[in-house]
């Protein structure tokens, strides 16, 4: 499907680069932002205490989101082959409707924009965005 | 029908009274020329589109990015009635622009990008959660002409 060019590749390593000190950050807050605009994400944390944006589970559940992005970076050449670990988690273990990468994507995206208004120009944000595509598309290979 | 809060109400009211619309409009309709290639297919006749320097400049997506963030102000004064409010627009893009209905989506997306890096942290969850109802509400209706 998404086939990342060169530039793509470049942009996304850049990008990354900039941004990877606040990844934890960045993560807390699109979790955050996901469970708020999108209530149905919430069915898959019915064991968290706290689902409020900012709250201990959201924070530390970002991070670890982000540091599977960033690892994703490092392997962006072959994501599929990269990723396989994490796609049979998905797929077995916690079973996450594929849907609902997407919608994370676009929160990633919009927490981007908010923090990088002027880095995150819409080159970066074709790039970006077709690499998160490619990247929940390698985390859907397992699942059937 | 679509029950907005006084909250609801206030968030948006907000983020359009205080909009540039000159500045926003090109924004979010060229970064959705960018991100989504294939939106082009309606701009033919717009001139140079060929990259996105060419898009970032061209007037002709500029005035067009403007009057299409003016046509949500419609939806703003009518919050009750949007579906009726946008239902000649509706049959327009349907009917003499033939749009495809699911890139109504795609601009929303970029204009709520555009926004969120205008407004910064005051874009927090609740405001985008309500501004993206808004935009899905508005999008919904401009596809319901459609046959």
């Amino acid at each position: 499907m998404t086939s990342l060019s060169a530039k793509d590749k470049d942009t996304v390593k850049a990008f990354w680069g900039k941004i990877s000190p606040k990844a934890g950050d960045i993560g807390k807050d699109a979790l955050g932002r996901m469970l708020v605009v999108y209530p149905q994400t919430k069915t898959y944390f019915s064991h968290w205490k706290d689902l409020s944006p900012g709250s201990a589970p959201v924070a530390k559940h970002g991070a670890t989101i982000m540091s599977g992005v960033g690892d994703a970076v490092s392997k962006i050449d072959n994501l599929t082959a990269g990723l396989f670990n994490l796609s049979e988690l998905h797929a077995f273990t916690l079973r996450v409707d594929p849907a609902n990468f997407k919608i994370l994507a676009h929160n990633i995206l919009v927490v981007l924009a908010i923090q990088y208004p002027s880095d995150f120009t819409p080159e970066v944000h074709v790039s970006m965005d077709k690499f998160l595509s490619a990247l929940a598309l390698a985390l859907s290979e397992k699942y059937r | 029908m679509v029950e907005w809060t006084e909250q609801e109400r206030s968030i948006i009211n907000n983020i359009f009274s205080n909009l540039d619309y000159d500045d926003i409009g090109p924004k979010a309709l060229a970064r959705c020329l960018i991100v989504y290639p294939w939106t082009q297919r309606y701009f033919a006749s717009f001139g140079n589109l060929y990259n996105a320097d060419a898009i970032k400049t061209n007037p002709n997506i500029a005035a067009h990015g403007t009057k299409v963030l003016h046509g949500l102000d419609r939806a703003v004064k009518n919050l009750d009635n949007i579906k009726a409010t946008y239902a000649e627009l509706s049959v327009l893009h349907s009917e003499k622009l033939h749009v495809d209905p699911d890139n109504f989506k795609l601009l929303a997306d970029c204009l709520t990008i555009v926004i969120a890096a205008k407004l910064g942290n005051a874009f927090n969850p609740e405001v985008q959660a309500t501004f993206q109802k808004f935009l899905a509400v508005v999008v919904s209706a401009l596809g319901r002409q459609y046959h």
